[in-house]
């Protein structure tokens, strides 16, 4: 990179990082409660996380170590775009050892690897409000808020009962923050509902579109909404990682072929990849000879294929229709 | 060294890094309630206002947070005048106009519902007080539980504001209002988020 006057350290420029780190830290002194906050136009379309870049840009320093996850994945387009513009802007490390970064951003899982202290996760929010798709006014939803009025939400989560027979909401999955605030804990999937309570990590969440900022700080009660009867549960996978095997983790399923072959994989790239490239996996392919692990040894690969289908497509197969 | 001198001397060496260096210090005291963050004195403004306390004030204060300051920091011309060249903050007429407090004296200071607690729909728009304290260890102790406390913690505070527990206690009860404090001691700081409670030691 040359030494040519560019931006600011990090994009923005200071008067709007002092707007942004006071917003910060009235919402780890209110958590639950979305900050208002001038949010400012990013090189980036909003929808793309430009909440999130502009928390990670205001409390970002030269010694932070960043890691970015679209989903689970550090390798798809989001985050790759998200970890070059602060590697340019910031000259900041970069990672995507999940051990190792002082600062996740993410939209929106929260990594299979524990977090620790002194991790901070930054999540990129849509709709930060968890009232309002059921009420659109935002007068009304702040009053709610202020009232701790929340009977709608039960209500909505009732109705899914009511239909469904349990509650259907797998994603947003509305948690109340140490008994005050009904939050929205970004469109995580639900299976990351039971890390975000008591994490030894801070979580802020920044949402650009809809000028909002909220925190959890570290060891904080997040309880995910539920009844007596309909008590609140994770999504469960009948099978292990078709990769690295994990079990207990969040898996993503991939369509392989036109012919309904899929299979289901870590949604944490670098938890799988750990995993598969561990000398003590039975996976990994230079220990697997005489290792036991009892997997098939005869291939070159330390990946080993997943049975895709109980009948293979055979010659022509589909050709039919035509 | 005149008053001109004084009041532009002494800012920030490095306005991006050390704002940054600072700020990370105040979000990590104000997410772990009753620890001690380390800071370097980045900032040499007049007496009475600490290193510390101005470094903090550089930090987060601009021409949007009308600032108040306690009589000890009205009264000298100097510390006025250096945070007005290097902050730019205007000055809060009363404590509840503002969005932060510089209080040099806290033994002697204005009790805490007089500073803007925010209001119910609003909670943030309340005042955060920045404490000017000699050190945290020395007074009395205050066993600590809420939000970013694994189970408890301890901080000893000097120079407290007088029936600080029971006024603490009050501003408690008015969550989500209430006001944030920042204790800025000479080599660190600790943060008293509204969410924080003070569990009474017993005897």
């Amino acid at each position: 990179m040359t030494d040519i006057a560019t931006y600011n350290f990090a994009y923005l420029d200071e008067q709007t990082k002092r707007m942004i780190r006071r917003a910060i830290l009235k919402g780890i002194a209110i958590p639950g409660y979305q900050v208002p906050f001038a949010s400012r136009e990013m090189p980036m379309p909003y929808g793309w996380g430009t909440g999130g870049v502009q928390v990670t840009a205001s409390i970002i320093g030269p010694d932070d170590v960043l890691k970015v996850i679209d989903q689970g994945a550090d390798d798809t387009t989001n985050a790759v775009s998200i970890r070059a513009f602060f590697k340019k802007v910031a000259n900041v490390a970069v990672t995507t050892d999940t051990a190792t970064a002082t600062i996740i951003q993410t939209r929106h899982r929260i990594p299979e690897h524990p977090l620790s202290a002194g991790q901070v996760l930054v999540y990129q929010v849509p709709i930060p409000e968890p009232l309002r798709f059921l009420e659109p006014r935002e007068t009304e939803t702040r009053k709610m808020h202020a009232l701790e009025e929340y009977g709608l939400m039960h209500v909505k989560l009732y109705e899914d009962i009511a239909r469904h027979g349990r509650i259907a909401t797998t994603y947003a999955y509305p948690v109340k923050v140490e008994g005050r605030y009904v939050m929205d804990p970004s469109p995580t999937p639900k299976f990351d509902n039971p890390k975000m309570h008591r994490s030894p990590a801070l979580q802020l969440f920044g949402a650009g579109r809809e000028k909002r900022i909220y925190a959890v700080p570290p060891f904080t009660d997040v309880v995910s909404l539920d009844f007596e009867d309909h008590p609140f549960e994770v999504q469960t996978f009948d099978q292990p990682c078709a990769l690295c095997a994990a079990e207990n983790v969040y898996l993503d399923e991939v369509i392989l072929d036109d012919h309904g072959g899929h299979m289901f994989v870590c949604s944490d790239t670098d938890h799988c990849e750990k995993r598969r490239n561990a000398p003590t996996s039975p996976l990994w392919g230079g220990r697997a000879e005489g290792a036991g692990g009892g997997l098939d040894q005869s291939t070159s690969h330390s990946i080993p294929t997943p049975a895709l289908r109980a009948d293979p497509p055979h010659k022509g197969e589909g050709k039919e229709a035509q | 060294m005149d008053i001109a001198t004084q009041s532009i001397d002494g800012g920030f060496a490095d306005p991006v890094f050390n704002a940054q260096t600072v700020f990370r210090a105040v979000m990590d005291a104000m997410a772990r309630p009753g620890s001690v963050q380390p800071l370097a004195a980045f900032a040499r403004p007049p007496a009475p206002l600490s290193a510390t306390a101005g470094a903090i004030a550089l930090s987060l204060c601009d021409h949007d947070t009308p600032l108040w300051l306690d009589p000890a920091l009205q009264a000298p011309a100097a510390a006025k005048s250096w945070l007005g060249f290097h902050a730019g903050a205007p000055l809060a007429n009363t404590p509840a106009d503002a969005h932060f407090a510089l209080i040099a004296n806290p033994a002697e200071m204005a009790a805490l519902d007089g500073f803007s607690q925010g209001t119910q729909d609003y909670p943030d728009r309340s005042t955060t007080l920045i404490l000017q304290v000699s050190d945290l260890t020395s007074g009395n102790p205050l066993l600590l539980e809420g939000p970013g406390i694994e189970t408890t913690a301890t901080i000893a505070p000097a120079q407290m504001p007088r029936h600080f527990v029971e006024q603490w206690k009050q501003n408690s009860q008015r969550f989500p209002r209430g006001v944030d404090i920042i204790l800025a001691a000479r080599d660190g700081i600790a943060c008293l988020p509204r969410t924080t409670r003070i569990k009474t030691m017993e005897a």
